[in-house]
Formats: C-alpha cells, structure tokens, sequence
C-alpha cells in the first residue's frame, strides 16, 4: 500500500490491520483536532463545553488505534511517533475530517456526516474478532451515538431555525457533501478484512448512512445537495491543500524538540 | 420590618451560617456578590484563551488530551459561577454584556501571554496554586450557591494545578533546552501570580466589608503569604529558581520573605493596559458575535416547535 510502512513485524495479516487501526486511528485523531481549534471561541459556553467533549472522545479513540496500529507495525512507533512525526503523504484520513471548521454550521454539518458514518461503522466493528477493534467500537459506540445526536439536533436547529441559519446550514451541507463518497470507498485491505471478520467494509455502510442523513434533511427542511465533483485521495495519503497546515501546527512543537520527553 | 430583616441577616452571618437566595440580604450584600462572583466567572472564560492558546500544538497526545480535558473544566466552572450569580437575580446574557464593554473585570493574570508550552505549566502551578489558595476560603463564603458550587471547583483546580506542576517537573528534568523553557516560564508568571492576590492591605478598601461579611475570611496580604509558603518548598522540588533575589525564609516569623511587588505594573493591567487586555476581550466579543445567529436559530426552532406542539394539542 503506502511505501512507507516498515515490515517490523512479520505476520503476514499484520500489516492489513496495521493499516486499517491508522486508517480509523488518523480519522478520529483529524477531526479531534479540527474539533479543538474551537475551544473558547463556541457561539455558546455550552458548545464550547460540548464540542471538546465530542474532542476528547475522538481523541480517546485515535489514542488507542494508533497505539495499536504501532504494536501491530512492530517498527517500535508509539502513539506519539505516528501523531507527530508522519508527513502529510503518510496520513490515511479521509477529507472530510480535514476540512476548515468554517462556521457552526459547517462543523455541525461534518460532524452530522462523520458521526452518522462512524456511528454505523463501529456497530459493526463491535463483532469483529480482533479483540481491540472491537474494545474501541464498544466504547466508540456509544460516543458516537452522542455525537450523532448532538449534530443531528443541531442541524435540525440550525435548518428549520431562521432565514439565517437555515441558509448558512443548507450552505454548509452543499459544501461538505462532495467529501462523504469517500467514506464509503473500499480497496483490498478493507475486504480482506471484512471477509475474515477483523474489518467492516465501508462501501456496506452507504445506505444505511443515506437513510438517516435523509432524515435529518427532511427534519431540518434542508435540499439535498445535488453536486456530480467528489474529492478523494485521503486512504492513498493524497489530501486536500489544507491538511499540511492543520499537520504544521499540530506537530511543530514535538518536532521542534527531537529528543524531548513531554 | 427592614430593622427586623437586617438583624435576621446579621445573626446568620454572626452565626456563621449561609444566606440562601430567598433570605433577605442587604443591597450591598448582594452587589458585592454579584460583582464578585462574575468577575469569577469572566475569569474562568476569559481563562480558557491563554491554555487554549495551546491545544492544538501541545507536544504529546495526552498533554493533549488533558489540556482539553482543563479548558473544558474552565468552561463549567464559568457555567456553575454564572448560575451561582443567577440566584442573585441577574442573568448570564447581562453579565456577559457587562464583560464584553469593560463594565465587569476578570483576573488580570490572563493578559499575558502564553508564548511557550511552558506557560501552560506555570500557569497550571503558579495561577492555579494562587486561584486555590484564594478559592478554598470561600468554600466557606456566607453566600451558600457561591460557597457549594466554589467546593465542586476547588475540587477540579487541585488536580489542575497538579498537572501544572508536572508539566514543569517533566520539562525541568528533560533536555538543557527543556529545563530553560521551564524557567523561562517561572520567571515570567511569579510575580503576576503574587499579584492576583489583589493590592496590600493597606490598598484594599472593600475587604474589611467583604470580611465582616464573611464573604472573604483572609486578607490579601495573608492569602499570598500563604501562596509564597506553599509554592517556595515547590519550586525547589521542581529544581527551578523564583526570580526574586529577596526571597529566603525567615527563622523569626516562620514565613517566607519576599522581594517588594510592583505594583505599578498591577495597576497598568488592571486598568486595561496588560499585554493582552485588547486582544482576550477582542477574542471574546467575537465569539459572542459571531455565534450570535446560533443561539437566534435556536430560540427560533424552540419557539416553532412550541406553536407546532400547541396546535397539536388544541
């Protein structure tokens, strides 16, 4: 797949799954990120409170996967190596949970997209019989149920709340939908993986997410969007321009300091 | 019938017992409250900008997380504060808007600035240590919604200044470049952290009321004595030097002595003239700004919804 990834460990299934944990590992630890720029500039002191909340617990979950993707890469990178010091072509996230804050409606319109996927993601990835896949979608779960909720009450508020809010939220989908056919592709390590029961095939959870997001439009008296561009790359380490500087930020300190413990 | 009130009130406090939100209190009680527990709350928000100034480049993924773990704590130490001052009879929405045009202050220790990781530690020691140190005595403030939720954020400061104190610690016994952004730190929050504790005695002319009240129970000059003793024994576990060329313990008083305040530079920062007055209350109206239409999307929806559900019933 990617070139850079060593052959530390020698278990031939290791390395599909070493890319699979980093795949769900950089999507949460990318949109955490992205999640946190909001702290103490919320509309309300009550979404500042919630949105590091949402944060924390995307946090939580690249933790722990990117741990994992480490112990199965068996190249001795811990968490921290694989957070701070990859560059942008080694990232495997996809674009959505890259892109800009931008207003509160367009973070609620990502967040509505990604949790709706990762909600339906993670309630099959709890039967998955690796035992740590399936630990994090657990708990994952019931956060992303969290999560789902709050983006979906939000967006509801949001679309069928003023003339204002109902065109900045009918604006932000617009804008954000071209990056959620990405979600759903799969290549050759999300099947192989799916079919010895380790991973779950994205490309399966498409209608499940349409229907509910659909709901939600229909709630929120938003238009689906009607737009024939999607952006895609994110697996492949391809991503959107903005990425290198959400990664500059992120990692300048650790990078600053090579042989520092924090 | 006000006589009988005041001495109703006076024998609560002489008793030692809380005033509750429905007893009767004094006008000046009350905005001395008011005032004070706002000027708390616009702490804890305008507090959140220094520390969150470092969220997304915090050095390692748990620095990370327990950052955001603290601002988030900050933001519902504000919320408890804005509803403690709510039993008074004033709303969030008003208290703010006393905030956003500089009629209501918050501590000026946060207008300086973070401008290393290492601030987040010193902060985390220095500003939370001298935040305790002034907070645990009002645990047991006369005004019981003040003194109960003041318990709760006791609590959460203790485990905050801890994680100060180790962020210090870690950098202190890293590399030689590590150990100078520590010091680094320290020497620029000491001196503002001496300065919460407000001006000396002597320049303090609402504390004897404040006291009587037990409202406060220790005067400034004591609260940071206190904080001196506490910190000086810390700061030689940290192996880090506090930039006051005075500072030694004295036998006789059993207390630590400590160089002369500035005080000029107090007043400069109060009055709006720190490094970062402009820019935190900037920061902060424009959040409110710029939120503005999400919480008039909000009351919109709640408000259709209510018209929906009413003519369902009918």
């Amino acid at each position: 797949m990617t070139a850079k990834i060593s052959a530390g460990n020698t278990d031939p299934m290791a390395r599909p799954r070493f890319i699979y944990a980093l795949r769900l590992g950089d999507d949460a630890l990318i949109l955490a990120q992205r999640l946190s720029e909001w702290a103490s500039r919320a509309p309300e002191i009550e979404e500042d409170i919630a949105l590091t909340n949402i944060a924390l617990d995307l946090l939580g979950q690249a933790r722990a996967l990117l741990d994992y993707a480490g112990t199965l890469e068996g190249a001795g990178r811990d968490e921290d190596d694989l957070a701070y010091l990859r560059t942008e072509r080694e990232f495997t996230n996809v674009h959505l949970v890259e892109q800009e804050n931008g207003d509160f409606a367009h973070t609620i319109a990502r967040q509505l997209f990604f949790s709706t996927y990762q909600l339906a993601l993670y309630e099959e990835l709890i039967s998955s019989t690796d035992e740590l896949l399936a630990g994090v979608a657990a708990k994952g779960v019931k956060e992303a149920a969290y999560h789902n909720d709050h983006a979906t009450q939000w967006t509801i508020r949001l679309g069928d709340g003023t003339d204002e809010s109902h065109r900045r939220m009918q604006a932000a989908i617009e804008r954000l939908w071209p990056f959620t056919p990405e979600l759903f592709e799969s290549d050759d390590v999300d099947r192989a993986l799916a079919a010895e029961g380790v991973g779950v095939d994205p490309s399966t959870l498409r209608s499940r997410w349409a229907l509910s997001i659909a709901e939600v439009f229909s709630s929120a008296t938003l238009e689906a969007p009607q737009t024939t561009w999607s952006s895609h790359g994110g697996r492949r380490g391809v991503h959107t321009e903005g990425f290198g500087y959400l990664l500059a930020e992120m990692q300048y300190l650790h990078r600053s300091y090579p042989d520092a413990k924090w | 019938m006000s006589a009988d009130l005041q001495t109703q009130f006076d024998a609560l406090i002489d008793a030692d017992e809380r005033i509750e939100p429905r007893d009767w209190m004094p006008d000046a009680y009350r905005k001395t409250l008011i005032r004070q527990i706002a000027q708390h709350a616009h702490s804890e928000i305008i507090g959140m900008q220094p520390e969150g100034n470092w969220i997304t480049r915090a050095p390692s993924l748990k620095r990370k997380a327990i950052l955001m773990a603290k601002v988030q704590d900050e933001a519902g130490h504000g919320l408890y504060l804005y509803g403690a001052a709510e039993t008074l009879g004033v709303d969030r929405a008003e208290l703010l808007d006393l905030l956003h045009t500089r009629k209501q202050k918050y501590s000026s220790i946060f207008n300086y600035p973070t401008i290393s990781w290492a601030d987040v530690g010193a902060i985390g020691w220095l500003v939370d240590g001298a935040a305790i140190t002034n907070q645990v005595p009002l645990c047991r403030c006369s005004y019981g919604p003040y003194a109960r939720a003041m318990i709760r954020i006791c609590k959460e400061e203790s485990f905050h200044q801890r994680q100060g104190f180790e962020i210090l610690l870690t950098l202190s016994n890293g590399t030689p470049a590590q150990r100078g952004l520590a010091q680094d730190a320290v020497n620029r929050w000491w001196w503002p952290s001496l300065m919460m504790f407000g001006p000396p005695d002597a320049d303090s002319p609402n504390s004897a009321q404040s006291m009587a009240w037990g409202i406060k129970r220790f005067s400034n000059d004591e609260l940071r004595q206190k904080f001196v003793d506490m910190t000086v024994p810390q700061a030689g576990v940290l192996g880090l030097t506090l930039p006051d060329p005075e500072l030694r313990f004295d036998e006789e008083t059993g207390h630590h002595h400590f160089g002369e305040i500035d005080w000029t530079e107090f007043y400069q920062v109060v009055k709006g003239n720190g490094p970062c007055n402009e820019q935190r209350l900037r920061h902060r109206v424009r959040a409110h700004e710029e939120g503005a239409w999400v919480g008039e999307a909000a009351a919109a929806y709640a408000a259709k919804q209510a018209s929906r559900e009413g003519v369902a019933v009918a």
